[in-house]
């Protein structure tokens, strides 16, 4: 509480669009800043200070001093507060909230959702990776879970359980891990039953120019194996062939073909975390454009690379899925440090792969899978804490970005609908669950977080009905089997749900997939009344299955304005 | 019959047909007056039917004595024929292209195809002026309709009757049109009935350099506003080019002598430059070699999007003027043919719910395009293929249905039809066996005898087994106003149109399905709910007077 030296500002203008705003009072607690607006209904908008990116004060004007509230998820507010000094508090407030220094300091470890302790654990206990393996069906006397890293000896980063190929002894897997950065030595990431073949990943090895690691070389030949029917392995570096290359002078490096038997290596060309950030804020403020033509706005859309950068990641999970499901052979992925490209490339090729990972529960799992446990550094690429701006990425956007793509693709294959997307991304973000917090497994239990904060995944869960595309169904044919998504130039799309926040608020438009769920609700009731008469009628062919809403607004009919004069 | 010189060789075995997402196919590759067949004699394959006024331009290729035919069609298909025999080939080739470039509009297929099915409702006779008028009378009686151009001679382009003030008489209307571009004198497109508000249409005014002005057409124009009011004059022209007009004999209207007007200028470009946009979009939809960076750079230099974006602005803009600052409006451009029409018609779709239906749509293609005069035949002769430079071809009507996809998209629930019927309008506009869209306007189609030698679309169209591929099943009545977003991010390209032929749609397909389904199935859970709650207030009825003693 010792920042905020105005706790409320009165006659605040909240700018909506040029020609709309409201005027309202503007409360700072430690947590939020509070917009309440002076009309009857007393409509409250709140903002959490860890969403918030940057405050920016403009120079003040005869109405006051405008103040532009920019929040990670992409919401902007704009305010108009009349007197300056109030204008400058606000901003050194909010400039020192939304930077936290210490993790203490994170609004989840106050966040208070009134759970009592057990029911706290047991939502901590929702996504469990140990039923997660078991699963995917991993061949017992191919693969097991290694002590190795028991209370993270080999790889700090690391879970303190992995899968390995079981023909690989401990020396290997201690060798192994000492010829890879970080320690981050390959292991098992999803095993495909369907062929047998499995995705391992690891950081790159330590190669330079001419080091190698027998250990390394046997470990690649262990995993290699533990596919019976293939003869050669997929080394893939989501690395462009270049960064790759000069990483060798560093000591670093990539797999040699000729040191390790019968692997092809394939490079993808993602590009690194500073390319990416540049390229997002570029598109970010394509969608701030003040009333951009189509030229502006396409122009804009090129020159941020975003999408280049998208189908970059995408095709990289289509060469990993096409690998894994078509030729049945198994693939190492690797980047650099393997948290990152890694990361995405794995789990967009999961998503491809395994049905389960395009429902609600499965793109839990598989995000606490590739993304949490395995040691992505969320607390600096969404920067949670103030810390060093060249470390800040949108990582887990671009992968989130990634499945929504598939979902305009294949508008059946997932359980969940873009709400559940934007939700996710907000919470990597917010801070405001324990889930996220942290670069590792290590860091999130030496900080007791389990004991301290509160997880995510069960609030969602018990919210799903928000969060389901109404034309999903189990036995649908692109909800079983593999997805082969075309990746042409012209498949992807701007995603305006996500980066035009703004636009969506002003014109708002009627959601096929809102009117459908409200269909489907109301048929329920309707088989509620029928089946409290009589019976009902058998839907024989599509099974679906019809989920509960509350009252959801319908959106039919809104008339709104779209200035054009 | 002059086809049989145009066809060397009708018939050859063993041609290879390849399209896109279907197996090859081999077969016999026939010729007629009107068709290029491909059959392969097999009953699980299907016959290629391809109209030759579909054909846009075709290239050959030869491989020692196989020659290939590459026939890129109008509605955006491109075919491969392989054909063995370079004679074979080169005659094909040559009849394709004569048969599909026939000047004659009497030779066209629509005065050869007989119907299979019986015609229930005349399509010719379903939208005429009159029954239009009555609806308009029965709302004002401001209004009346005019025979002045019962002969076409005031203006060729027009129909024979018009809807015009009722305070002003045929002679000032003929005074009005001589000071118009083409005699196209201002006549109502639209009466919005919430405020009787009214949208007129015309051509530019012939001012020229010297300013020249009309009391009948100031009179005329002014005789829509009421007492005090302000009107809005929308030139879809940017100034500039309107001044450039003068020197043509064209121009605009002086605030001078359009005191109660106010003039704004947009910018809906013209239609050559439209032609050239569609066929670099339709090239970039085309190569799927294009890395990121080349498809979008493409993209925006075809300015296809952003005349979208444009016209619906423009569009916007009239419907604004009319529902929002209750004023009238009158749109024109140059000759009150293309961006006008374009202009007025998406106004009344935001506007007017009752255009949002397949019968509304209808007779709005058939007021604000067809009788107004577009010259379709001239527009559709070609498509995105052409090699030639264009005459007067021009994708203005095309452009229209893209703008009204974008406002279907962002109003999924709000039409009666769905995107398959705007994309049948499309093909049905560039070549067709119906006669509806041949001839530039009522009094060729009239010489034409179209009505009698030719089937009308809308007879064909509106029979309920074709009807119901077209229905929309997302669709509520709505009787609002609706206003679309004309912000770039809200603009997509038309892939139904543009990547029809790139990629399968399988998975939306399926997509549409499901939402097909899921409401058929509330429809069915509804009728039984009802008839239950029926039988159960009949019971209440016959046991209410048990109960009360």
């Amino acid at each position: 509480m010792e920042h905020i030296r105005t706790p409320k500002v009165e006659n605040v203008r909240m700018i909506v669009t040029p020609r709309k705003s409201t005027v309202g009072t503007l409360y700072l607690s430690s947590t939020h800043t509070i917009f309440v607006e002076n009309s009857e209904a007393l409509k409250e908008t709140w903002v959490l200070h860890s969403l918030v990116y940057n405050v920016e004060r403009l120079p003040a004007n005869s109405s006051g001093s405008p103040l532009i509230i920019r929040c990670k998820n992409f919401h902007v507010y704009r305010l108009l507060i009349l007197q300056e000094k109030d204008c400058l508090d606000v901003l050194a407030c909010l400039t020192r909230l939304s930077r936290p220094e210490r993790y203490g300091e994170l609004f989840c470890f106050s966040f208070n959702p009134n759970l009592d302790k057990e029911l706290r654990e047991k939502a901590w206990g929702f996504i469990d990776l140990k039923a997660e393996f078991s699963r995917m069906g991993i061949p017992r006397n191919l693969w097991h879970v290694t002590a190795a890293n028991h209370e993270y000896r080999l790889c700090d980063t690391y879970p303190s359980e992995l899968f390995v190929p079981k023909s690989a002894s401990p020396a290997v897997i201690v060798g192994s891990a000492k010829f890879r950065s970080r320690g981050r030595l390959p292991v098992l990431s999803y095993f495909h039953r369907d062929t047998g073949a499995s995705i391992c990943r690891s950081s790159q090895p330590l190669s330079g120019f001419s080091a190698r690691s027998s250990d390394d070389e046997q470990m690649l030949q262990a995993i290699m194996k533990s596919n019976p029917v293939s003869e050669f392995m997929y080394v893939v570096d989501t690395r462009p062939k270049l960064n790759a290359m000069a990483n060798r002078a560093a000591g670093k490096g990539y797999e040699n073909e000729d040191h390790y038997t019968n692997i092809k290596l394939q490079f993808i060309g993602i590009e690194n975390i500073h390319v990416m950030r540049n390229s997002q804020q570029k598109l970010i403020d394509v969608g701030e454009l003040a009333a951009p033509s189509m030229s502006d706005f396409l122009w804009g859309l090129e020159n941020s690379g975003w999408l280049k950068h998208i189908k970059a990641v995408l095709d990289a999970g289509v060469f990993i899925a096409k690998a894994v499901a078509e030729e049945g052979v198994s693939v190492l992925v690797h980047c650099s440090d393997g948290w990152d490209r890694t990361a995405q490339a794995c789990s967009v090729a999961s998503v491809l792969l395994d049905p389960y990972y395009r429902t609600i529960k499965g793109l839990m799992v598989l995000i606490e899978k590739d993304w949490v446990s395995f040691g992505h550094k969320f607390s600096h690429r969404y920067a949670h804490l103030d810390g060093d701006p060249k470390e800040v990425s949108p990582v887990m956007d671009q992968f989130l970005e990634c499945v929504w793509q598939l979902m305009q693709q294949f508008p059946c294959a997932f359980e969940f609908n873009e709400r559940f997307l934007i939700q996710l991304h907000t919470h990597i973000y917010s801070c405001q669950y324990g889930n996220f917090i942290c670069n590792c497994q290590k860091e999130r239990r030496d900080l007791r977080l389990k004991e301290r904060t509160h997880s995510l995944w069960p609030h969602l869960w018990e919210n799903r009905a928000e969060y389901t595309n109404p034309l999903y169904r189990t036995g649908h044919s692109q909800t079983r089997g593999v997805l082969k998504p075309l990746t042409t130039a012209y498949c992807f799309k701007f995603w305006k749900g996500m980066y035009s926040r703004a636009e969506k608020s002003v014109a708002s438009y009627q959601s096929p997939a809102d009117c459908l769920n409200a269909v489907r609700e109301e048929s329920q009731q309707l088989e509620e009344e029928l089946s409290a008469h009589q019976e009902v009628p058998r839907e024989t062919d599509a099974g679906q299955e019809t989920c509960p809403t509350e009252g959801k607004e319908n959106f039919r009919g809104e008339e709104e304005v779209q200035q054009v004069v | 019959m002059e086809f049989a010189e145009l066809i060397k060789t009708p018939r050859v075995d063993g041609v290879v047909l390849h399209r896109p997402f279907m197996p090859t196919v081999e077969g016999t590759l026939c010729l007629t007056g009107h068709h290029l067949i491909l059959s392969s004699r097999q009953d699980n394959t299907e016959e290629l039917w391809l109209l030759h006024a579909n054909i846009d331009s075709i290239e050959k290729r030869f491989v020692g004595s196989l020659g290939t035919i590459i026939v890129k069609c109008k509605d955006l298909r491109v075919i491969q024929l392989d054909i063995p025999g370079m004679e074979e080939c080169l005659n094909i080739a040559s009849s394709i292209e004569a048969l599909s470039t026939l000047d004659s509009v009497s030779l066209m297929y629509p005065f050869f195809y007989r119907p299979l099915f019986e015609v229930i409702e005349d399509g010719w006779q379903l939208f005429v002026p009159e029954e239009a008028f009555k609806d308009l009378e029965s709302m004002t009686d401001e209004w009346r309709l005019s025979e002045v151009n019962k002969d076409f001679s005031v203006c060729p382009s027009y129909p024979s009757l018009l809807t015009v003030p009722k305070d002003i008489d045929d002679e000032s209307l003929c005074k009005a049109a001589s000071f118009r571009h083409g005699g196209r004198f201002p006549v109502l497109s639209y009466y919005h009935k919430k405020n009787g508000m009214v949208m007129m249409r015309a051509a530019q005014p012939l001012t020229g350099t010297n300013g020249r002005r009309c009391k009948e057409d100031e009179k005329l124009i002014n005789a829509t506003l009421c007492a005090g009011k302000r009107g809005y004059i929308i030139d879809t022209r940017t100034i500039a080019v309107a001044q450039q007009a003068k020197a043509r004999g064209g121009g605009f209207e002086q605030e001078a002598n359009y005191a109660q007007w106010r003039r704004i200028h947009k910018a809906i470009e013209r239609s050559n430059v439209l032609q050239e946009g569609l066929i670099k979009l339709v090239e970039a939809c085309n190569d799927q070699s294009h890395s990121m960076d080349r498809w979008l750079s493409k993209l925006e230099a075809s300015n296809w999007q952003s005349n979208v974006k444009e016209i619906l602005t423009t569009a916007c803009l009239a419907a604004q003027c009319i529902d929002r600052e209750g004023a009238s409006v009158l749109v024109h451009g140059t000759e009150g043919t293309d961006s006008t029409l374009q202009v007025t018609s998406l106004a009344q779709i935001i506007l007017d719910p009752a255009c949002r239906t397949i019968r509304g749509f209808e007779a709005l293609i058939e007021r604000e395009w067809l009788q107004a005069g577009h010259p379709f035949q001239q527009r559709c002769a070609q498509s995105a293929y052409s090699n030639g430079k264009p005459r007067s071809e021009a994708p203005v009507f095309l452009l229209f249905l893209d703008c009204v996809w974008q406002i279907l998209r962002q109003f999924p629930c709000s039409f009666q039809f769905n995107e398959n019927f705007l994309i049948m309008l499309f093909e049905h506009a560039y070549a067709s066996q119906f006669g509806t869209f041949l001839g530039n306007s009522v009094a060729e189609r009239l010489k034409l005898l179209l009505s009698q030698k030719t089937v009308s679309l809308w007879s064909w169209v509106n029979r309920p087994q074709e009807l119901e591929r077209f229905l929309n099943p997302l669709y509520e009545p709505n009787n609002l106003v609706i206003w679309p977003s004309v912000a770039p991010q809200s603009l997509l390209l038309w892939e139904g149109v543009f990547l029809r032929w790139n990629r399968s749609t399988k998975c939306l397909d399926e997509a549409y399905q499901e939402m097909v389904h899921i409401i058929e199935y509330n429809k069915e859970l509804q009728n039984k709910v009802n008839s239950l709650r029926r039988q159960l207030a009949q019971l209440e009825t016959e046991d209410g007077p048990l109960q009360t003693p």
